[in-house]
């Protein structure tokens, strides 16, 4: 009895505010509604509008997935290498940890402002001007359709901290008898990192994966800031900044309800890809594997 | 940990001192020195820029440091805009979305660690799955409930959900509840506790590491929220900071070195309780020992 009232709270939270949402608005997804006039039933068509006839939603998908193609894979070898740095035992670690780590935390606002300075496509751009310094001419970032999405990659790069500080924890748990027992039999670096590191923090490395990619698919704060309507030809017209237009610019929630469920589709669809396929790669410690 | 594990932990840590098993502690060094300076620049950017003239500003070139700071660009900026008025929205949305947080996820994360309750392994299930539901599925139905509630243009959207517990705060919490000793318990129940004094004397004040490390996330993340302002609230003297920022552009049509100066007084919140909360905070996402 007392646990079910100590679960109660979240009990209480889930059936009102996740469980009977998901119904609602799947219904929802099932009307033509304004939040002004009572909603319409129109069954399936919004879905089929979606898939048949909207130009906008298939870039917004296209734009998300090859901005997730591109930033969930280097961000997890980036986070894993200044992690691999930062497991050492030396003077001055904390200090690194936390150069590291802040930008992730730093509010998505006050940071998407900083990086649109940062971006600006003249050569008075700061990354402009650095890259000038290699010999790299000034690219226009975020004004032209080939530039734009590459530099969203480029910002989410910046806020790898929070993948970093993950793997860190993984890492401290490898026992280091290991690492002594393949010194002795004169295992080298590369050897140690893929028959010791990377099996044993196989499940960090599966867990900021399915965290990656459900994270790149909600991208919203900083496509709403830099680029409001999409960016130049909807070159960064990120999937929930369409579903945010469709619903509280155009007031079409029947619309954008059946788009948040073929999101939630979508990296559903994923999720379970990674879960499959994770049997083959993810090594639990008590486990035996042939 | 009692002094003899302490002293392990002393002589495990010297062995490991400065001995990187992949690269030598000198490029490792190195390495790590180049990577701060690339993720500390745009940050310093910032701080430079916001103490800029104007004029300044617009030449090419780095510049890190100004040629004169003008601190005076920071009372401008804030009052510019009504920021005192979105510190305050910021603070009581942030602070109760703490306390609430805490309170319900703790609760939830001990009957998980600890009571029996029939179904209780398949609701923990349930809400881990939760963890990977993408937010803007429940975005639409919730708006119109708040809505329906009169609760639009309240800060009420932005506080009341963090009452219910977080699926994430649990596991977290739960993961290290299961570390305790139950020895502790069961004396206390010799002693006739009842499981919620249990909860409330026992377990939360031997659990603040993980209590502190949830409630920096959670801090941060309503601090820097911006979708949830931007559907709910709607009269400028609502407005939270994240919110009041990115309007900051538009409406007030304002200069760089202002946008910048605001920008930074709004993240210094953050990087302070980072700082205070930092002993506690790694080793709170280490214990707990997230690995999916």
């Amino acid at each position: 009895m007392e646990g079910y009232l100590c679960i109660a709270p979240w009990l209480i939270g889930f059936a009102l505010l996740t469980l009977g949402p998901m119904i609602f608005s799947f219904i929802i997804s099932l009307t033509q509604w304004d939040l002004i006039n009572s909603p319409k039933f129109v069954g399936l068509d919004n879905y089929r509008i979606i898939f048949t006839d909207d130009f906008r939603f298939r870039q917004s998908l296209k734009v998300t997935a090859l901005y997730a193609a591109m930033s969930v894979p280097l961000g997890m070898i980036g986070s894993l290498c200044v992690a691999m740095l930062l497991n050492l035992n030396m003077r001055g670690m904390r200090v690194f940890r936390s150069i590291f780590y802040l930008p992730a935390i730093l509010p998505g606002v006050a940071v998407t402002m900083l990086w649109m300075w940062i971006l600006r496509p003249q050569d008075t751009g700061v990354l402009n001007h650095i890259l000038g310094f290699f010999g790299v001419s000034p690219k226009p970032w975020l004004s032209d359709p080939a530039w734009a999405l590459p530099s969203f990659v480029i910002m989410s790069l910046w806020g790898i901290g929070g993948g970093m500080i993950i793997y860190l924890s993984g890492l401290q748990s490898v026992p280091t008898q290991l690492y002594e027992a393949a010194e002795i039999d004169g295992a080298g670096s590369w050897r140690k990192f893929t028959t010791i590191t990377l099996p044993m923090i196989s499940p960090t490395i599966f867990f900021n994966l399915v965290m990656g990619i459900i994270g790149s698919f909600q991208v919203f704060t900083a496509s709403y800031i830099m680029t409001p309507n999409g960016g130049p030809g909807y070159s960064t017209l990120f999937y929930v900044l369409y579903l945010y237009q469709k619903a509280f610019k155009y007031l079409q929630m029947g619309y954008a309800s059946a788009l948040a469920w073929i999101l939630f589709a979508v990296v559903l669809a994923l999720t379970l890809i990674v879960f499959k396929t994770s049997a083959k790669w993810v090594y639990y410690e008590s486990e035996v594997k042939q | 940990m009692n002094s003899a594990e302490k002293i392990m932990a002393k002589k495990e840590a010297s062995r490991n001192r400065a001995r990187n098993r992949f690269i030598g502690p000198a490029l490792t060094y190195l390495l790590l020195t180049a990577g701060a300076v690339i993720f500390a620049l745009p940050f310093l950017w910032m701080i430079s820029i916001s103490l800029k003239e104007p004029a300044e500003v617009a030449l090419p070139g780095l510049n890190l440091l100004p040629k004169k700071a003008i601190w005076a660009n920071y009372p401008k900026a804030l009052t510019i805009m009504p920021f005192h008025l979105y510190l305050l929205n910021t603070l009581k949305v942030t602070f109760l979305s703490v306390i609430g947080t805490l309170l319900s996820s703790s609760i939830a994360a001990y009957a998980f660690a600890r009571l029996r309750a029939p179904g209780r392994e398949v609701l923990f299930f349930v809400m881990l799955a939760t963890i990977m539901l993408p937010a803007e599925v429940m975005m639409i139905p919730r708006f119109v409930i708040f809505r329906g509630l009169g609760w639009y243009d309240t800060l009420l959207p932005l506080i009341i959900p963090a009452f219910f517990g977080s699926a994430f705060y649990i596991f977290l919490i739960r993961q290290f509840f299961l570390t305790i000793p139950s020895d502790l318990e069961d004396a206390a129940k010799i002693d006739g506790c009842s499981a919620f004094r249990t909860y409330w004397q026992i377990f939360m004040p031997l659990s603040k590491p993980v209590l502190v490390t949830v409630a920096v996330f959670s801090f941060v993340a309503h601090w820097n929220d911006f979708m949830t302002p931007l559907i709910y609230l709607n009269s400028v003297e609502k407005r939270t900071l994240a919110l009041g920022l990115a309007t900051f552009q538009d409406v007030w049509g304002v200069d760089i070195v202002s946008l910048m100066a605001a920008s930074t007084a709004v993240l210094i919140p953050v990087l302070v309780i980072f700082f205070l909360a930092q002993r506690y905070f790694v080793q709170g996402v280490v214990m707990s020992g997230i690995k999916g």
